[in-house]
């Protein structure tokens, strides 16, 4: 098999996981797009692990092996990050992440919901806020 | 001890005591009039004795060169001959006198300690002036006495007239003193030195190649310092400083230093003609105007401060006509009588509670509460007035003596103009001299109308030195005449008989006049009353006098005159009298054409500062102004945004590695 | 760029070595399998991230899973297949549908799946494609994997390796992911309820009516 169809493949899903994490506004579907890119890296994995096996004489399978534990990583990964949204939309009744914008220029720790009263700010992310909080 | 020793001693100790003094001013209080009087006196029985020794013999030189200072060298060069001596010997006298007369005249004053220590810097860097023999020394002393006498003018600094009179004296002579700096550089720089036996040499030699543009430009500082016109007007209003300090500064000290300094360079001013001439020129207008300005005053200060001005205009003129001992005897005897003045109308401000002698006009009694005062000022306004045998006659006619002497065809050292005009405008000035004194007496002493508050008797030690400097101002002349030449040049001081008859005659018949003009006027007196008296008689002398330097203005108009008609200047004087009472408005045309420009061009800069500068400054802010917005409109708090702009960022580095890498 | 430089200079090798390899225009029957089954992941994968019912986000992700599930078995890597089935169709998808279901996703078409970042991020994501295709292909375009013979990813061959090279690697992720099993149980739990240690789900559902709660009381702030 010609080493171009699993590597171009696992580019291609790769970048779809990195449109899903930009573009996504819910928190668990930017995790889901993290999942696949990490499925994109194992793929190339598992592609090179098979060539290098053959070609270089590997008798390590140290991709299989690297593929496994980023299997097991993304686990505990997709573990702790639902627990995080979890505990982020008990405080904040979203999970949303484009509503939490507390290191925004000009925030108010103390109030996030009345961003628009706060003090007189750059009009775009204020403007914004006060929308996406109304 | 060498004379050389006991002459460094001289200046030095003033100096040491004003730089204790104004160590221990605030700690200890009590060693301020001890640390005050104590140095002043024995720098005047240092200065004494060092009189004593040099004897009028052969001028005592010694120079050390602390350190090589480039192609000139700058030395520590001491001096002595006959004027610097007897100079010294003034200074001393009269610095001691001011000394303990400000103890008592000061005594509540919480300002002292400094003051004192102030009048005794000022004491010692006229000594410095004097002895020394190298003239970057002697601008040292020069500048310091200018210092000095700022802070000592604005002493009452509470009121606006002490604040404008003592900017103004520094101003007035800081705009002398730059031509006098460059004309010392120009000078040194011919001579190859600045030690004034060197520069005498080389003048002696004709090394000097641009005499007259070297002693123009020393005239522009010695105008400013010896208040010849045009520079003089910083003296009038000096007077709002305290009396011992006009009394040093008018008698003996900064005003001398400018006649002393040409008087020791005369050969180089005499190697001009034009100087010459300009001198004269300079000594007729000054000593005309201010006598007719006198005549004007109603501030019995400012009256005696304008007569110093003529004063000095008889000693410029003096040296105008090339003999600076006449010059230096004039100096002399002035020193002792024109301090008295000051310190006597000291007291008599003090008694009456006012300095207007339109007010004291109209108090009968004021000789009986201050007789002291009122004996002592009689001889030195007879001294001033040049009256036989006071001892302003002898030195003023040495003066006028000399001129004729250049008049009558001696024109060796000096062109016959400056002699002709010395002599016209000496014999007017001797007129109106003895007019404004005879005026100035009679109205602050046999004036009328209300009793003289009384305030009991003065303190002794402001009483006590108006007698000791009697005794010179009567005497000194008379028995100075015949010794003196041989201190100075050798040239004879004994009056001659024309000027001695012209002179005395003019001032009799000025005094004559006077008197029958007040007569005349003084029935006007009670008809229009005037007269403000300081709120606390029982304060301490000084105080008095600046309450009353402060009421003259709201309580008569101005600071310099008063609208009375019972004053007989007023009708000497005639129409001149408006022009008169203003300095000849001398001080508009100053405002006219040099503090309206400068006021425009400060003006002119700040709008430059304002309006142009600061739009550029302003238009460098904007740009980080707008790249902040632009960041922050960057910073909208979304994730997403920023991993977007990390990762655009590393696709376009990660395309230029690859680029890189394959040679692209 | 080192270790494209590398790859590039490795598969320049295999030019050699495997001279007669056959071309991309006519593929081996394993190589249109993967491609078939590529595409279906690609497509499931695109639909993942773009469809707006989040619940059919979450399923269509399972057949991208299980796709690559199978283009692992045609990599001849069997036991990572398994794997993959087990722990990312069985257990993370699972997961991730709880998480769903805990934040009160939305049922059916939300119009706003999609945050206003999205051209952007469609910007980024297509460059970088272009940029890592462009690489890939240009360095491996004439590297040929020889599929034949003894199986690579065998249950055995990667057990045995696991445990005779990677056993330390091995136990140290053991041990990181012990540490993210109990970190999840301190995120998620209550501020005061400590109950039902391990019980990561029961703690997540405890958390639950935290989040309800929280959320009446917003809205009984407005």
């Amino acid at each position: 098999m010609h080493l171009a169809y699993p590597a171009v493949l696992a580019a291609l899903l790769f970048c779809t996981g990195l449109y899903g994490v930009l573009a996504r506004r819910n928190a668990i579907l930017v995790l889901m797009s993290v999942e696949l890119m990490l499925n994109a890296v194992n793929l190339n994995l598992v592609a090179f692990d098979a060539w290098l096996s053959r070609v270089a004489e590997d008798t390590l399978h140290s991709g299989q092996a690297l593929a496994l534990f980023t299997i097991a990583i993304a686990a505990a990964e997709i573990g702790i990050g639902l627990a995080i949204v979890l505990a982020v939309y008990r405080n904040r009744g979203t999970s949303d992440i484009d509503r939490l914008r507390d290191t925004a220029e000009g925030h108010d720790p103390d109030d996030p919901d009345s961003d628009a009263t706060g003090r007189a700010l750059p009009a775009p992310a204020a403007g914004e806020k006060a929308e996406a909080t109304a | 001890m060498t004379t050389t020793t006991l002459a460094v001693l001289v200046p030095l100790l003033p100096f040491l005591g004003a730089l204790a003094g104004l160590l221990l001013g605030r700690t200890a209080p009590g060693f301020a009039r001890p640390l005050a009087v104590l140095p002043t006196l024995a720098s005047l029985a240092l200065a004494a004795t060092v009189a004593a020794r040099q004897g009028g013999g052969g001028p005592v030189d010694a120079a050390s060169e602390l350190t090589p200072t480039g192609s000139v060298p700058i030395e520590l060069a001491l001096h002595i001959d006959g004027f610097a001596a007897l100079t010294a010997v003034v200074v001393g006298t009269v610095a001691t006198c001011v000394q303990i007369y400000s103890t008592g005249y000061l005594r509540d004053d919480p300002r002292y300690p400094s003051y004192a220590a102030l009048v005794s810097l000022f004491t010692s860097a006229m000594l410095l002036v004097v002895y020394t023999g190298d003239l970057m020394v002697l601008l040292v002393g020069w500048e310091v006495m200018g210092i000095c006498s700022y802070f000592l003018v604005g002493h009452y600094w509470e009121t606006p007239e002490a604040r404008a009179a003592s900017l103004k004296a520094f101003l007035v002579t800081k705009l002398g003193d730059v031509p006098f700096l460059i004309g010392l550089f120009a000078l040194a720089a011919d001579a190859g030195s600045f030690r004034i036996t060197r520069i005498l040499g080389a003048v002696a030699h004709g090394g000097i190649d641009h005499p007259t543009l070297i002693s123009l430009l020393l005239l522009a500082g010695v105008a400013g310092k010896s208040a010849q016109f045009p520079l003089h007007t910083w003296l009038p209003d000096a007077m709002a400083g305290p009396t011992p300090v006009s009394a040093l500064i008018h008698a003996a000290t900064m005003v001398a230093a400018g006649v002393y300094f040409v008087a020791r360079l005369l050969p180089l001013f005499e190697a001009s003609q034009a100087a010459m001439t300009v001198l004269a020129v300079m000594a007729a207008v000054t000593m005309t105007g201010s006598a007719l300005a006198a005549l004007a005053q109603d501030d019995i200060k400012r009256v005696l401060a304008y007569s110093t001005i003529g004063q000095l205009g008889y000693m410029t003129g003096a040296l105008a006509v090339a003999d600076r001992g006449a010059a230096v005897f004039h100096l002399l005897s002035h020193g002792a009588f024109k301090a008295l003045l000051f310190l006597a109308a000291g007291v008599v401000i003090h008694a009456a509670g006012t300095n207007s002698l339109a007010a004291m006009s109209r108090m009968s009694h004021l000789r009986d509460r201050v007789p002291d005062a009122y004996w002592t000022m009689t001889v030195a306004l007879l001294a001033l007035a040049a009256i036989p045998p006071f001892s302003g006659f002898f030195s003023k006619e040495a003066v006028l003596g000399v001129a004729e002497h250049v008049v009558t065809g001696h024109t060796e050292h000096a062109p016959a103009a400056a002699g002709w005009i010395v002599l016209l405008a000496g014999l007017l000035t001797a007129l109106l001299t003895a007019a404004y004194a005879t005026r100035l007496w009679l109205l602050a002493f046999r004036g009328s109308g209300t009793e003289a508050p009384d305030h009991g008797r003065q303190p002794l030690t402001m009483t006590t030195v108006l007698w000791v400097l009697a005794v010179p101002s009567l005497a000194f002349g008379g028995f100075a005449f015949r010794a003196l030449p041989d201190w100075f040049d050798g040239h004879d001081l004994t009056p001659t008989l024309t000027t001695s008859v012209l002179g005395t005659g003019v001032a009799l018949v000025g005094g004559i006049v006077t008197y029958a003009t007040w007569r005349h006027t003084t029935a006007y007196a009670a008809r229009v009353p005037l007269g403000a008296v300081a709120a606390h008689p029982e304060a301490d002398a000084g105080q008095v006098e600046a309450e009353a330097i402060a009421s003259h203005e709201p309580a008569y108009g101005d600071v310099a005159h008063a609208a009375d008609p019972a004053d007989p200047g007023r009708l000497l004087l005639g129409r001149l009298h408006r022009h008169a009472a203003v300095g000849f408005h001398l001080d508009a045309v100053y405002s006219a054409l040099f503090v309206r420009p400068v006021r425009a061009g400060a003006s002119l800069v700040r709008f430059l500062d304002r309006e142009v500068v600061d739009t550029y400054v302003r238009g460098a802010g904007t740009l980080p102004r707008w790249l902040g917005a632009a960041v922050r409109r960057a910073q909208t708090g979304n994730l997403q945004t920023y991993v977007s702009a990390l990762l655009a960022g590393t696709v376009v580095l990660a395309v230029a590695a690859v680029l890189v890498a394959t040679g692209a | 760029m080192s270790t494209a430089a590398t790859a590039g200079a490795l598969a320049a090798g295999t030019v050699h070595r495997a001279a007669g390899s056959p071309g991309f225009l006519s593929p081996t029957g394993v190589e249109i399998a993967f491609l078939l089954v590529g595409l279906v992941t690609l497509g499931a994968a695109v639909v993942t991230v773009t469809t707006r019912q989040l619940v059919h986000a979450a399923l269509w992700l399972v057949v991208a899973l299980g796709g690559l599930a199978v283009e692992y078995l045609l990599l001849t890597a069997e036991f990572i297949a398994w794997v993959q089935v087990l722990i990312y169709v069985g257990s993370v998808v699972v997961l991730l549908l709880f998480g769903l279901m805990l934040t009160r996703a939305p049922i059916g078409r939300s119009p706003d799946a999609d945050s206003g970042n999205r051209w952007v991020a469609l910007a980024v994501a297509v460059a970088a494609a272009a940029a890592l295709v462009w690489v890939v292909v240009d360095a491996f375009r004439t590297t040929w994997i020889d599929l034949d013979g003894a199986p690579s990813g065998t249950t055995e061959v990667t057990g045995a390796g696991l445990f005779q090279h990677w056993v330390l690697p091995f136990e140290a992720l053991s041990v990181l992911l012990l540490a993210a099993l109990v970190g999840a149980i301190v995120l998620s739990r209550k501020a005061k309820a400590g109950s039902e240690p391990g019980a990561k789900d029961a703690a997540a559902s405890g958390t639950a009516t935290g989040a309800s709660r929280t959320r009446r009381d917003q809205e009984g702030t407005r």
